[in-house]
């Protein structure tokens, strides 16, 4: 694929197509996020899109607690098996039973038109 | 905008200097349009309504939380002005009574954009989430108690209680603490500052100019504002650090001062936990031992080693964003803390401001 100069649009078409994809340098081979035109770091751009497995580990959680009767939820910080930390919420389980290490798997939402990786429990 | 030529007339007054003394002005972040609260006053207008005659200016967000002192310092030792005035106003109380939110990204900001854009769709555009999740993992790999973190809160209500200029004066205890609603775990409703209306002015003056001064100056022995890190509140390689350590290690590599000559610290406390980062990036304790540093509280109080947020900091005097805490600093050196003084005449005060990729750290000096 040729140099993208929308990365941040390539990666929500991707999303809306069903397909969770990172950026990767083809000379470091090093993944990153969130999406860019240059690569963090080494400055190169000769950025490639790879699918991400969408296995992850949680490295951070913080259960949000907003004004009643909102209900609380959670967010967290994600590293991905390729490298990268996103930040997302973990669904399927209460927010405070998200724990830091909990190994979890990346899924599609679509919400309004615009699509975000959210993850379950491994 | 009354508040700041409030400020700025108390500084003016206090330096013993006429408004045709100031020819330098310097604010961070500048005015922010985009951010209700966060800086609604320009150079501009200050410039304007007190009709200065500026040798030099600036005002700018892609700078360091303590820039407009940093910039001042250069301007008065590389010659472009001798005086300069610097301000920092927020609005944060009345934007939020308004609705609107300076900085909550996207809580009624006019437009997000750029990194933020990634955080908002996980409904976390407050910094309370990003240093909540710093805080969390900090805990994780440390063992931070919440008794621990609470002395932060609890020393700086205690301060407040002696300052008139405070917002939250009444007492609060350690069940107080514990019981205070969660905002976004581990940080409770007494870990997070307080916005409010308010405005802070400093000048910076030519070492040569000291004797148009009234009063006692207070030197400034070293400043820094180092950027070494990923620019970034959440892709840290290890997110239980940020950049105080960087500042840390440029504040003490310009002077021959060390920490233990430090006799007040007021360390920024947008959040209690970033104060505990402050004490650990400024060598004030090891790496994950500000929890026990700040144990039991004695450590921080006023008669105590290292007194901190004497004033009653953001957290419980109000959120002036950093230079109030510069101000507090230049106070406790000058033994105008009233109630609040530190004893024994305190001579070296350390200050820091920011958290995540933003530091600045200034060392003052009472001659």
């Amino acid at each position: 694929m040729t140099q993208t100069l929308q990365p941040d649009a390539d990666y929500q078409r991707f999303l809306l197509e069903g397909r969770f994809m990172i950026q990767r340098g083809r000379s470091s081979g090093l993944h990153h996020f969130y999406p860019r035109a240059i690569e963090p770091g080494t400055g190169n751009n000769d950025l490639e899109w790879v699918p991400a497995s969408g296995l992850g580990t949680v490295y951070s959680t913080t259960v949000v607690r907003t004004k009643p009767p909102a209900p609380a939820y959670n967010v967290v910080l994600v590293d991905l098996a390729e490298g990268p930390r996103m930040m997302s919420r973990v669904e399927g389980v209460a927010p405070d039973a998200v724990a830091i290490g909990m190994a979890v798997r990346a899924r599609i939402v679509k919400d309004d038109g615009q699509a975000f990786v959210v993850f379950d429990p491994a | 905008m009354s508040l700041t030529l409030e400020a700025v007339y108390a500084a003016l007054a206090d330096a013993g200097l006429e408004r045709r003394d100031i020819d330098g002005l310097a604010c961070w972040p500048g005015f922010t349009p985009n951010l209700p609260g966060f800086s609604p006053v320009s150079l501009t207008e200050v410039k304007e309504s007190l009709q200065l005659k500026l040798n030099w200016y600036t005002g700018g967000n892609e700078a360091s939380q303590m820039s407009a002192i940093i910039n001042a310092c250069m301007a008065v030792l590389s010659g472009q002005a001798q005086h300069v005035l610097c301000f920092r106003t927020m609005t944060e109380s009345t934007s939020m009574a308004q609705g609107v939110r300076s900085s909550n990204v996207g809580g009624g900001a006019q437009r997000v954009q750029g990194s933020l854009s990634w955080l908002v769709p996980f409904e976390a555009p407050s910094a309370s989430n990003w240093i909540a999740l710093t805080a969390s993992r900090y805990a994780h790999e440390f063992g931070l108690k919440r008794e621990q973190l609470a002395q932060i809160a609890l020393n700086a209500r205690r301060n407040a209680g002696l300052n008139p200029k405070a917002v939250y004066r009444t007492p609060i205890t350690m069940d107080d603490y514990l019981a205070a609603r969660m905002i976004s775990t581990p940080l409770c409703l007494f870990d997070c500052d307080v916005p409010v209306d308010g405005a802070t002015a400093v000048i910076v003056s030519a070492p040569e100019a000291r004797a148009d001064l009234a009063g006692q100056p207070v030197t400034i022995e070293s400043i820094c504002g180092p950027l070494y890190g990923r620019d970034s509140w959440d892709q840290m390689p290890d997110g239980t650090r940020f950049a105080a350590e960087d500042a840390g290690q440029r504040l003490w590599a310009m002077t021959d001062l060390r920490p233990k000559d430090v006799d007040v610290a007021a360390l920024y406390d947008g959040f209690s936990f970033l104060s505990l980062l402050w004490l650990e990036g400024l060598g004030f304790c090891g790496r994950g031992e500000a929890g026990s540093f700040v144990e039991g509280g004695q450590r921080i109080a006023l008669d105590g080693e290292l007194p901190l947020a004497t004033g009653g900091g953001q957290l419980s005097a109000g959120r002036l964003h950093g230079l109030g805490h510069f101000c507090e600093a230049v106070q406790q050196l000058r033994g105008q803390g009233g109630e609040r003084q530190v004893p024994n005449g305190p001579r070296v005060a350390v200050v820091s401001n920011g958290g995540g990729p933003i530091a600045s750290a200034a060392l003052l000096v009472r001659e």
